[in-house]
């Protein structure tokens, strides 16, 4: 067993998990190519959104594949930066939306 | 202005140098297969050239700009210059064979002294294509290139140039402060004059090679998005955008070695490898002349040293078509840059 969690070795593996399942592993890894795929969204919006949701979810492999992956579509890094305060935006929206919530149980509560 | 990698004595300015980091470390222990290891069981090894349609001539590798990926460790302080003698010989090359195109590149192939005399020779003779392989900046460089557009339409040339991202930051950051603006500049003057405009038999064509050490996007996406941005925020038109993969060669080499990306670029380059990419190499339908009048298989391998094989007449004085076309193509594993994903070449992407 290695010695740390993450391993930036170990992002070049993804494809191993096949070997305990292949079946279900092909058919993740072929969705998973048709999603990137050029269609309504450009490739390029995709790799975006993926580098958004990678960040919200704190995903190093994520992070480190779709920063080259971002790059390598063309995407400039305003842009790049601007996707990471979208997830910041929500993941802090998210939060701060619960303040209804508190202030609704606040007024039930308060004379 | 940066020194060449050779003013700086720098030990990645020697070929050998290049050449054994290319064979040891992760290829030497065996870690990544050799690129002969990777070709063989496509039975591509040897890897055979088909019929002879491109003769680049690289003129010399002084250059206006000093890019900080260039393959050629070009720049002001170099000297090396083909003579209007080599020249000569590559013109009669060119008379008594059925090669289609003279790709003139460098270092900035206009500083030349007889480059134009170069264009208007091969003209003469009929030469069916002559590429200019340009970095624009040239252009405003100096009082005695601001025709150079009109000299090339003059000429019928096809012109070829660099221009890695249709933002300046990232063009700026490669290719030297103030790039980006010079080349917008030249490329409205090409395109006053009629290049890349629509209607037109001008040809210009852009150049995308990535900004680090990643692989180019997808071609044709990304020529849409600097068809869309250069022409919204410029008023830039061309006609096609080529992608280019970096080479582990010289000034790029040096900087993937520097910053730590070498084993991990290396890595990416060979888990893309793409076997329909090996049947399009550029390596079969060019021959590379040195200004010093040497050939070799591709620009690539000129920076390397590695010359075509002595069987097949190592100078342009014993060119002999079918010595060539029969020859074996000298690889290393710098040609995993040509067979990554969808390829590279002069000509953009392969597969």
């Amino acid at each position: 067993m290695q010695k740390t969690y993450y391993d930036p070795a170990d992002l070049k593996k993804f494809g191993d998990v096949a070997e305990f399942q292949p079946e279900l592993a092909k058919k993740f890894f072929d969705y998973y190519g048709d999603v990137f795929k050029e269609g309504a969204l450009t490739a390029r919006e995709k790799s975006l959104i993926a580098l958004a949701v990678s960040h919200a979810i704190q995903c190093p492999y994520c992070i480190d594949a779709y920063t080259s992956d971002s790059l390598e579509k063309g995407a400039t890094e305003q842009q790049m930066m601007e996707a990471v305060h979208v997830t910041t935006a929500i993941r802090g929206g998210a939060s701060l939306v619960h303040g209804v919530q508190m202030m609704n149980k606040v007024k039930k509560l308060s004379m | 202005m940066i020194k060449s990698l050779k003013a700086q004595h720098h030990n990645l300015s020697d070929t050998t140098t290049q050449l054994k980091i290319l064979s040891n470390g992760i290829f030497g222990e065996g870690r990544l297969p050799t690129f002969r290891k990777k070709i063989e069981p496509l039975n591509e090894f040897p890897l055979k050239p088909a019929e002879i349609e491109i003769f680049q001539v690289n003129v010399g590798y002084m250059c206006n700009q000093v890019c900080k990926h260039c393959h050629v460790d070009a720049g002001p302080d170099r000297k090396e210059i083909m003579t209007r003698e080599t020249m000569q010989l590559c013109l009669d090359i060119m008379k008594n064979s059925n090669i289609l195109t003279l790709d003139l590149t460098g270092g900035a192939p206009e500083m030349n002294p007889d480059f134009r005399w170069f264009v208007e020779e091969a003209n003469k003779i009929g030469v069916q294509e002559i590429i200019v392989r340009s970095n624009l900046t040239i252009i405003l460089a100096n009082p005695k290139y601001y025709d150079l557009p009109q000299f090339f339409r003059k000429n019928n040339v096809r012109v070829v140039s660099s221009l890695p991202f249709y933002q300046p930051d990232k063009t700026d950051r490669q290719r030297g402060e103030g790039v980006f603006a010079k080349s917008i500049e030249a490329l409205n003057m090409l395109n006053k004059i009629g290049y890349g405009m629509p209607g037109t038999d001008l040809t210009l064509d852009l150049v995308y090679n990535p900004g680090g050490a990643f692989l180019p996007g997808n071609q044709a996406e990304l020529e849409r998005d600097f068809k869309k941005e250069l022409k919204g925020h410029y008023g830039i038109e061309f006609n096609s955008l080529f992608t280019i993969t970096n080479l582990p060669i010289s000034r790029f080499l040096e900087f993937l070695i520097r910053t730590e990306n070498y084993e991990e670029y290396m890595e990416k380059l060979v888990a893309s490898f793409n076997p329909a990419a090996v049947k399009g190499v550029m390596c079969r339908n060019t021959i590379s002349v040195d200004y010093d009048g040497y050939m070799y298989d591709c620009d690539f391998n000129q920076m390397l040293g590695l010359k075509v094989e002595k069987t097949a007449g190592q100078h342009i004085r014993d060119f002999d078509l079918k010595k060539l076309e029969n020859r074996n193509i000298v690889i290393s594993q710098h040609c995993y840059g040509c067979t990554a994903g969808a390829g590279s070449s002069c000509q953009g992407t392969v597969a």
